[in-house]
């Protein structure tokens, strides 16, 4: 069992999270090409080692994360949400 | 019959008499006694029979590695079979008995399978039942179809009751900052060391009482340890097994709650699930005594050393009178001393020419002989001997039991667990476990110290290594070198037997013999993990704790090679078996997953609704009058809903508040068509697309207020699109001053659909003029009140095509509510409908719901390009039209009619074109019901090229499931009221 540290709730079951995906994609605009967004949403690194991934905290308190997970051994790095302003509160609340 | 009970030894009650069955037997045990000893005290030899041939089987050890001794416990419904009896506590009135044999385990008939080994030999499923080629090839499946069911008849375990369990099962859950798996003397070390420094610890203890092998020494006493384990604080879980490790250091533990009691209290459970989540974990699981390879070793009689010493010492049971103990190392000779002290005439042969022991010289050491073949069949007569430096039969020496040592094997599963794979020790003949990373340490025998100071020193430094690496002291420590022994092993894994066909097994549970792996080197298996699934090595419940390194070492010794360059196969959870029921814990019947009701739940069912699931989510599914069936029911709504009036609950929908400055924004953003113009006091119906182009969901907006918005969505997509909106706000779009919460739970939902919807709530509504058409056109949203000053919101959407309203409450005034609109409804002949109603309704209009919009259709495909806004770009806009998107032979949605209008159809048809029936046609139907309106069966699905290409073609349904075949015509999904004439009313 993966345990995450949520910066709101504190360690948590993985159970209590749903995995998202790629948390380094950037997002083209709307009115980008075809192209641009076949890259964003279709094209992934598959990664040996630690990567950085969205979890929503969707059992707690609802929170999307960035997540930096080895993918060799479910070491967890870091756990930060994924809004740079709230990034900023947690961080300062450090 | 004598028994084998001796006084003066043993640590079991003898003033408690237990009593107990052995196929249909009564015996007598004591307090204290697994059945294993029971069975040996009362001299009953044989236990089971074998997998495949059949033999008889004794008593091999003490403990969970147990691969002889599995039994049936109990009867009818709380039959347990393949319990090892070697850790079945004894309790008054426990019935046993033996499996896997017919009539009896001392008579079995298929005992003639010994005969024909040489046809069961390693891989006899494969060769069997492949077909005979040239002549049978493919034809295989059919023989193993057909012979089936004699074999798994024949070959096998015990038999499940196949009755549901009666008994209850628990999951829990527990923390702690250390957890100490085995109560040996390394494990308690460890456990009362870190309890000193104030760490929270748990010991887990599989075993009914605690002491670990120390159980099998005359003079051990654990009340005093266990007096001192208590005062610490130390959480003590005896009858517990940590059957497997998990990341971030989460145990799993099975507690064995009522297995041995006799009556157990009906309100506790049998067995409990921990969860246990540590922040250190020390593993002193102790080390499994192997037996050594040579012909007949399986007789009833053949033994552990170290069981034989347990049944003496734990058990006061004397398991022979005249044993040889065969073995290549000094573990065994502490026992020899006992066993001779205790009455029996011992001889030890010792593979090992060259060492010195101490011993109390009361019996005979044969130094450089290794046992060859044991004599006897049912039990043992005599066994045959050889020196050990050219093996062949030199003597014969008469006996009724033989103990084997052939060395020990820590039990490094719980690391393996964790993908740690342990290096081979060649001093010591053993896997010894590897280092690791995380946070976890192995102790004691486990990781392989012989001797008990060792053993303690090794706990402790486990502690300090667990209190450095938590960061809590910077302490130096080392651990004790493996082995521990004055004279080194000398490895011995067979005897090889001169003649041809052998029995000597490698792997007793799964009949596996020496000649077996050597079959799978001739073919080819030489990977241990085909070696494994080639053989059936070391499968089955006992997992090849005893026999596994013996293959290995043949193996390693037919590729010319050492057992470390052959490596080993990974050992995975569970530890020890965990019941199906354990795993469920309550999660059964209705509690299988969470139930969902609306608030006015008992409202529908007091009003006569029968209920079916959706999703979670209990919904009405049809309102019978006395003796109508569902298709009366569901047509007699559907009709009244066309004629005056109908309520059904829609509180299911997920139902989201969208508030702050940019949510207009944001809905322009995520819908498909725009929403940017949409006043205050109107809602529009929205189609949502994923990033790929795809329908995701539909659903409503209603703009409450300038920034605020009430959304809804389908029943089944309304948790994922509320996570979508969390991700977009959060991940994507940072930038907006948009908020979004759930209100689905808070809003009880109701429709009134139907021409006289509005002169029903025109007398359920404070003001009657809010729901005027000029007040309440089509699409409109109010807020308002319902008579007894019930705050409310009501939109004039239809999902049935008729003139129709959705109204919302707070769900604390849900049954006020239905009450009130149901007593005004009834006024005009209305009616309650149910969900089948609400899907012939909307099939007839050809609304979509999620039977089309299934992940793989886009809006175009769906009829709704409309929708599908060219003005502005959304999420999805950019991709709806990518590659195979845009194919002109995409399957679009259509309406289905019969061409016999008497003939009827099913959800799941094919749609095939005449002369070409087969693969998956052109299309498929999607829902269907019989429409009351147009007094026949209709259908929605798709069609590749759409209503344009085959609306004057005679297509074929095709419905191979039921054997089912009709003619069809492709309609407009607009089945009836096309131009919307009655919505607008």
């Amino acid at each position: 069992m993966i345990r995450i540290n949520c910066p709101y709730c504190g360690e948590r079951d993985h159970s209590e999270f749903s995995y998202g995906g790629d948390a380094t994609i950037n997002y083209p605009s709307l009115d980008a090409s075809e192209k641009e967004w076949t890259e964003a949403i279709f094209f992934r690194k598959n990664i040996k080692g630690f990567q950085f991934e969205t979890w929503h905290h969707s059992n707690g308190c609802r929170m999307w994360l960035v997540v930096e997970r080895s993918t060799v051994t479910h070491e967890i790095k870091s756990v930060k949400p994924c809004h740079p302003d709230l990034q900023k509160v947690v961080e300062n609340n450090k | 019959m004598k028994t084998r009970r001796i006084d003066n030894y043993g640590k079991i009650n003898r003033d408690k008499i237990l009593s107990f069955s052995w196929d249909k037997k009564n015996y007598k045990g004591f307090e204290g006694d697994t059945l294993a000893s029971a069975l040996l005290a009362n001299n009953i030899g044989i236990v089971g029979r074998s997998f495949k041939y059949h033999r008889p089987r004794g008593i091999f050890s003490s403990g969970v590695e147990e691969s002889g001794a599995l039994v049936t416990i109990g009867s009818k419904d709380r039959r347990d079979p393949n319990v090892r009896a070697t850790t079945q506590e004894l309790y008054n009135g426990l019935e046993a008995s033996g499996q896997n044999a017919f009539p009896n385990v001392n008579f079995d008939l298929a005992g003639i399978n010994n005969y024909l080994g040489r046809f069961f030999a390693a891989g006899f499923y494969y060769k069997t039942f492949m077909g005979i080629p040239p002549l049978e090839w493919g034809k295989g499946t059919a023989i193993w179809m057909f012979f089936e069911k004699f074999i798994r008849k024949a070959a096998g375990m015990g038999s499940a009751s196949g009755l549901p369990d009666p008994d209850t099962y628990e999951h829990a859950h527990d923390f702690c900052d250390l957890i100490v798996v085995g109560s040996g003397p390394a494990g308690v070390a460890a456990a009362i060391e870190a309890a000193e420094k104030k760490l929270d610890v748990i010991l887990v203890e599989q075993d009914s009482l605690i002491g670990g092998n120390q159980l099998a020494e005359n003079d051990f006493d654990n009340s005093q340890i266990k007096n001192q384990l208590e005062n610490l604080g130390i959480k003590i879980m005896t009858r517990t097994t940590a059957f497997g490790l998990y990341d971030n250091c989460v145990v799993g533990l099975l507690e064995r709650v009522t297995d041995h009691i006799s009556a157990p209290n009906v309100n506790i459970p049998r067995q409990r699930f921990w969860t246990i989540r540590a922040k250190h974990i020390i593993v002193g699981a102790g080390a499994i005594e192997r037996h050594i390879a040579f012909n007949n070793n399986d007789i009833p009689g053949v033994m552990t050393v170290n069981a034989s010493k347990h049944y003496l010492n734990r058990y006061g049971v004397l398991t022979g009178k005249r044993i040889v103990i065969a073995t290549n190392n000094d573990s065994v000779y502490e026992t020899a001393n006992q066993l001779s002290e205790a009455g029996a005439n011992v001889t030890v042969l010792d593979s090992r020419t060259n060492f010195e022991i101490e011993t109390n010289k009361s019996f005979e050491i044969r130094k450089g002989y290794v046992p060859y073949n044991i004599n006897g069949s049912k039990k043992i007569h005599s066994l045959d001997i050889s020196k050990s430096e050219t093996i062949n039969k030199s003597e014969t020496i008469d006996c009724d039991q033989v103990l084997l040592s052939g060395g020990w094997s820590p039990a490094v599963h719980l690391l393996s667990h964790r993908g740690v794979k342990p290096k081979w020790d060649y001093n010591n003949a053993c896997f010894l476990p590897s280092d690791t990373k995380e946070n976890i340490t192995m102790v004691g025998s486990s990781r392989g110290l012989w001797n008990k100071n060792d053993c303690i020193a090794s706990g402790i430094a486990g502690t300090t290594d667990a209190l450095n690496r938590l960061g809590i002291s910077k302490t130096n420590y080392f651990f004790p070198k493996p082995g521990g022994w004055k004279n080194p092993i000398q490895p011995l894994y067979e005897v090889k037997y001169k003649k041809s066909r052998s029995k000597s097994f490698v792997d007793y549970q799964h009949d596996v013999t020496t000649d077996d792996v050597r079959l799978a080197h001739r073919e080819g298996f030489i990977s241990v993990e085909h070696l494994k699934r080639y053989t059936t090595l070391g499968m089955a419940n006992d997992q090849g704790k005893m026999g596994n390194i013996i293959g290995l070492s043949l193996m390693a010794e037919l590729l010319n090679k050492e057992i470390p360059e052959v490596g080993t196969t990974v050992f995975r959870p569970p530890y020890t078996p965990v019941s199906i029921g354990a795993l469920s814990g309550r999660n059964v019947g209705k509690h299988f997953r969470p139930l969902r009701v609306t608030p006015m739940h008992q409202w529908n069912i007091d009003h006569g609704a029968k209920m079916i699931e959706v999703g979670l989510y209990q919904r009405p599914w049809y309102y019978p009058k006395e003796n109508e069936t569902l298709s009366d029911s569901y047509i007699r709504e559907a009709s009244t809903v066309r004629k005056t009036v109908g309520i059904c609950d829609i509180t299911s929908l997920g139902k989201i508040a969208i508030q702050g400055p940019d949510s207009t924004e944001f809905l322009n953003r995520i819908y498909s068509n725009s929403f940017s113009k949409l006043q205050v006091g109107k809602a529009r119906y929205g189609i949502m697309l994923r990033d790929d182009g795809i329908v995701m969901d539909d659903g409503t907006s209603w703009r409450l207020a300038e920034n605020e918005y009430f959304m809804t969505t389908s029943t089944g997509e309304a948790a994922k699109v509320m996570s979508w909106l969390e991700e977009l706000l959060q991940n994507r779009w940072t930038d907006l001053n948009v908020n979004v919460t759930s209100v689905s739970e808070q809003w009880a939902g109701v429709s009134v659909a139907g021409p006289k919807s509005r002169e029903v709530l025109n007398n359920c509504v404070d003001d009657s003029l809010v729901v005027t058409n000029n007040n309440l056109p089509f699409m409109g949203v109010t807020s308002t009140f319902l008579k007894g000053n019930i705050p409310c919101r009501i939109a004039r959407i239809s999902f049935s095509g008729e003139l129709a309203f959705e109204v919302y409450v707070k769900s604390d005034f849900a049954n006020t509510m239905m009450d009130l609109i149901w007593e005004n409804a009834k006024k005009y002949d209305g009616c309650l409908y149910g969900l089948e109603a609400l899907g012939a309704l909307r099939v007839e209009k050809g609304h979509v719901t999620a039977a089309e919009l299934d992940g793989r259709v886009t809006i175009d495909d769906a009829g709704l390009s409309k929708m599908a806004s060219t003005k502005k770009s959304y999420i999805g806009s950019a991709m709806r039209k990518r590659g195979v998107l845009k194919n002109n032979d995409r399957e679009i949605l259509v309406g289905f009619f019969p061409t016999n209008l008497k003939e009827t159809f099913n959800a799941g048809t094919i749609v095939c074109e005449k002369n070409n029936i087969k693969g998956q046609g052109i299309g498929r139907i999607t829902s269907v019901t019989y429409s009351p309106e147009l007094g026949h069966w209709i259908g929605l699905g798709f069609v590749k090229g759409g209503l344009d290409k085959w609306k004057d073609t005679n297509l074929v349904g095709a419905d191979p499931v039921r054997n089912k075949q009709m003619n069809l015509k492709v309609v407009s999904p607009h089945m009836i009221d096309p131009k919307g004439e009655r919505m607008y009313a």
